[in-house]
């Protein structure tokens, strides 16, 4: 099978790739951009482990092929932040204690946070309906819940400071 | 105490740091140590190791229950362009052999199948490849034939297979793999001294931890040393070499394990000696190192994890007082296809089989099954949870059939605040506890008489809503006599008695403590607890702790995460490391200030001298002076330069099982002790089961990390929601596995929890561990079953639905509505 070139936004980089057609967007992330942090769990759309941020919107990498993303932003864990720089969801799942083993923590991060963006104050039932796609072993989730209504109020906080969007 | 128990005599407490107030680290809720790098994605799984030169795995699977492998042809997978090797079985053969049992007699399994299948998913034929892509293209074009065998699956049925049916005819003649039978105590005499015997069959079906993460392999074969290089996501990593050495036809000192963080176990990953022996062989006989990450669908029909799947016939014997007498059941375990612990999940569960509850005997006969399905492995309880289960279940049984309030008989028979420790009838202590305390607590947390008042305001209205109440125990840091003292006497098998942790810790001469930890990390937080150990022992800032991770040819002696033991076992190890380490400092620093060790004392990370302020060398300038600088200290060994110590902590409190059994030993003392409350309301149109209400309390000795403790009770209550309401592994009647898959498996989700949960802690410190504490890893798990089974047969005591087997799905809990309403039409 001949590989197709493409062109996208890799946590704000831009990046070319070539990649056969039949290639997992999880596994060309995971391989060939080489960003070990978005995990599959299930390969078949349940988990949400692997979810990631493709122009915005929360998707499983593992129900898209890579070329799809020709054009596309794509925002992994890795582009949240890093160890001096996390970010302020990071920060409330540190703080809040949601996560244990961290192996859906990515996921989870990628649905806190295309929730936030469109729901900056989000009541409890939004929080359990937003990460509702994400199993979670470890938790029982109400820590992960207390994190992204913490994450919530951090990043409200943020937008008085800066009177920008975050 | 009963006679049969005196030869039991519990040893001294070998405790060195009391409990007590005021402790400056220990008791925190401080972030976690481990977080930063898994929240930026940097966590280091098994997926995330990359070795130079390294090919990918893909397994050929059988779809058969049972099932001769007549031919395997594997010349198109070779074909294939990109395909380093296809291997059989008797391929894999050439280079190991069969996998490690503890059973005994042990039952054979292979690492990939050879002549015969017993179950679905079993590996046959594994293909080598550049990529996993390549290996799976080619995998498709092995081509096996089979002569498929009777299949069994239902666990009576499966006692009386004969000819084609048995699993292992050369080394059975039936699918019973161990018929045990044991009374401990006068268990004869008190059942016909009982007023009323309480006679229940419950079932407890099939599930598994299934962690988002599966099991996984990076193996490496090293022909010139003779040995391998090992990742892999085991829990077990320092002992597994010893055990696996064997199969791979290596000196354990030539394998050598990496730990790995590891994407959740629950006792899933305590061992996986398979798929690490079966991807070490694989890169062997490849010449590569080889990656292999079981896809979902394998986890779930081949990574020999699968949970309790029982059958007891259980009788409680009553007084009509409400008192216990004695307990005895006959319980019948589907092992599927082989046993690779023996029965060492009924072993688990003597350690607490009698419940918080006075009674004098208990009796039991132990029948382990084999049938066509995947085999048993740990998950989250190892065996205690089915028996908890149980026990809660007839003690509701009794409080129905004496018509007395099930609370009320609990308290009733609970063991006493001054009765500790308290010897069972199985030999196994509570070394302590307050029951009452902690029944109390949540019984004012949960709000129980408000809930009453509300359920019968409920019921009035024609809802079926209920309340349920489980007071349980939760054994905690287990000994290993588990594994083996219910086999048979005259084959008792390996009979191991260590469980050790251990930590090697080292003041660098920049004053950073570093510590190596023999244990990988699974989802618990060993390296935040030990750095809150040892802050707390060694008067050091938590920010100059640095953890990091022993392999296996580095370690020293230990176990790792499993029976919710590392907690209170590494706070021993690291409390001889700081008694080790606090002598060291206190010699070199004494001689530095020119004073004798015995007027020195550790302060706020300093040696200072006593009773004044501004004599004290850091730990830093000793560290730096004892590592650089020989000459300033006086000749002699003791003056050895460096500042570093290994310690190992064994079990603090166990005994050797009694020689013919008529007790088992102290196995598992350091108990916590749970109450859960739960309030439901069941939709008897769908037979769907909301929670209302959710109150969990546990007692877990010295808390260490309340909030992590905290994670834990959360999620081991939503295993225990799932095991209870949803989780179920089906098969049909050929014995394939119907839902092996997240969609059809159904776990909990953020909605299936219960939105207002209550956690309390009570803390009764352990007389024997460092500081009180105890094990909290399983709790969950091990109480939410009893409670919500309790409530859901509560809010349906109107129609008169019995609860006897788990989970109550909601078509099932429908099946039972429609029938119990069926029977009372009749009865009209």
């Amino acid at each position: 099978m001949d590989k197709v070139a493409i062109e996208l936004t890799v946590n704000g980089r831009a990046r070319q790739a070539l990649v056969a057609p039949r290639v997992l967007l999880s596994d060309f992330i995971r391989q060939q951009l080489a960003l070990p942090g978005t995990h599959v769990g299930c390969e078949h759309g349940v988990c949400g482990s692997c979810n990631v941020l493709v122009n915005g919107v929360a998707v499983r990498s593992c129900l898209m092929f890579a070329v799809q993303l020709d054009g596309a932003e794509l925002t992994t864990v890795e582009g949240f932040g890093g160890a001096d720089t996390l970010h302020p969801i990071q920060e409330a799942f540190w703080e809040e204690h949601g996560l244990q083993c961290g192996f859906c923590t990515p996921g989870m991060l990628a649905a806190a946070s295309e929730l936030l963006a469109q729901t900056p104050d989000p009541t409890e039932a939004e929080i359990r309906e937003a990460i509702a796609g994400n199993l979670c072993r470890c938790t029982g989730y109400q820590y992960i819940i207390e994190a992204i209504r913490s994450a919530a109020r951090k990043l409200r906080e943020a937008r008085v400071e800066t009177t920008e969007p975050v | 105490m009963s006679s049969h128990l005196k030869s039991n005599v519990i040893p001294p407490s070998r405790q060195r740091e009391k409990p007590r107030a005021g402790l400056t680290w220990i008791g925190q809720s401080i972030k976690r140590v481990e977080d930063p790098r898994i929240l930026t994605g940097k966590g280091g799984y098994i997926d995330d190791v990359v070795v130079a030169g390294m090919a990918q795995a893909a397994m050929v699977s059988s779809p058969h229950a049972h099932a001769r492998i007549v031919s395997i042809d594997t010349s198109k997978a070779k074909e294939v362009p990109g395909v380093i090797g296809v291997y059989t079985g008797a391929d894999l053969a050439t280079v190991v052999d069969p996998c490690p049992s503890f059973a005994s007699p042990p039952v054979p399994q292979h690492a990939m199948a050879i002549d015969k299948v017993r179950h679905v998913g079993e590996v046959v034929a594994a293909v080598v490849a550049e990529d996993r892509y390549i290996a799976e293209d080619a995998a498709a074009l092995v081509e096996v034939e089979w002569e498929v065998l009777p299949a069994n699956v239902d666990i009576e049925a499966s006692l009386e297979a004969t000819g084609d049916a048995v699993l292992h005819p050369d080394d059975r003649k039936s699918n019973c793999a161990l018929d045990e039978s044991f009374a401990f105590g006068p268990v004869e005499a008190d059942f016909a001294a009982a007023d009323r015997v309480i006679t229940r069959r419950l079932r407890w079906n099939r599930s598994s931890a299934q962690a988002i993460e599966t099991c996984g392999v990076v193996a490496q074969w090293d022909a010139f040393k003779g040995g391998y290089t090992i990742h892999a996501n085991t829990n077990f990593y320092s002992f597994i070499p010893f055990v696996i050495g064997g199969s791979l036809r290596v000196s354990p000192g030539e394998l050598k394990m990496i730990p790995v963080l590891t994407g959740g176990s629950f006792g899933s990953k305590v061992f996986i000696h398979k798929i690490i022996i079966l991807t070490a062989g694989l890169a062997r006989l490849a010449g590569v190192p080889v990656k292999y990450i079981e896809d979902r669908l394998e986890h779930f029909t081949n990574s020999d994890s699968h949970g309790s799947d029982r059958l007891y016939d259980c009788e409680l014997a009553v007084m009509e007082d409400g008192s216990f007498k004695s307990m005895r059941f006959t319980v019948l375990d589907d092992y599927g296809a082989y046993l690779q612990f023996g029965v060492g999940t009924h072993g688990n569960a003597m350690a607490q089989v009698t419940g918080p509850y006075r009674i004098g005997s208990f009796g039991m006969r132990v029948i382990a099954v084999l049938t066509n399905k995947c085999q048993q492995g740990p998950y989250r309880g190892f065996g205690s949870e089915v028996t908890n289960w149980v026990m809660e279940r007839m003690v509701d049984a009794a409080a129905e059939e004496l018509g007395r309030d099930p609370l009320e008989l609990r308290e009733q028979n609970m063991i006493q605040p001054d009765e500790f420790p308290y010897m069972i009838p199985t030999g196994n202590i509570y070394d302590s506890g307050n029951f009452q305390e902690v029944l109390g607590q949540a019984r004012e947390m949960f709000d129980l008489d408000t809930w009453r008042a509300k359920v019968r305001a409920a019921r009035a209205e024609g809802r079926c809503v209920g309340v349920g109440v489980a007071t349980c125990m939760e054994r905690s840091v287990y000994g290993p006599t588990e594994w083996w003292s219910l086999n048979n006497r005259e084959t008792p098998g390996f009979t191991l008695t260590s469980t050790p942790e251990g930590i090697s810790a080292r003041i660098d001469p920049s004053g950073k403590l570093f510590v190596t930890l023999n244990s990988c990390m699974v989802g618990n937080s060993p390296e935040t607890v030990v750095t809150q150990i040892l802050a707390e022992r060694l008067t050091v800032d938590p920010a100059d702790v640095v953890i990091n991770y022993a392999d296996s040819q580095t370690g020293f002696n230990g176990v790792g995460p499993q029976g919710s033991r590392f907690t209170a076992m590494v706070a021993g190890a690291c409390v001889t490391a700081s008694i080790r380490l606090e002598e060291k400092l206190k010699r070199f620093g004494a001689h530095m200030l020119q004073r004798r060790p015995e007027d020195v004392e550790l302060r706020g990370g300093m040696v200072a001298v006593k009773g004044l302020k501004d004599q004290e060398k850091s730990f830093a300038e000793i560290a730096l002076t004892s590592s650089f600088f020989r000459l300033s200290f006086p000749d002699g060994e003791e003056f050895d330069s460096g500042m570093e110590t290994t310690a190992v902590y064994d079990h603090p409190l166990s005994t050797d099982p009694h020689p013919e059994r008529e007790h088992l030993g102290i196995f598992y003392p350091i108990v916590g002790h749970i109450c859960h409350m739960v309030a439901v309301e069941v939709d008897p149109e769908t037979g769907k089961v909301e929670i209302l209400d959710y109150a969990a309390v546990h007692d877990n000795g010295t808390i260490v990390n309340p909030r992590t403790l905290g994670g834990q009770v959360w999620g081991g209550t939503a295993n225990g929601i799932g095991t209870t309401l949803s989780e179920q592994f089906v098969y049909d009647a050929d014995g394939q596995f119907t839902n092996p898959n997240f969609a059809e498996f159904a776990m909990p989700t953020a909605h299936e929890m219960p939105t207002n949960f209550k956690l309390g802690h009570v803390e009764t410190p352990s007389p024997y561990t460092e500081y009180g504490i105890k094990g909290g890893g399983e709790g969950g798990r091990l109480g939410a079953p009893s409670a919500l089974t309790s409530a859901i047969e509560d809010a349906l005591r109107d129609r008169g639905v019995k609860i006897a087997a788990l989970p109550v799905t909601p078509p099932i809990l429908r099946g039972l509505i429609r029938d119990a309403d069926a029977a009372a039409v009749a009865a009209e």
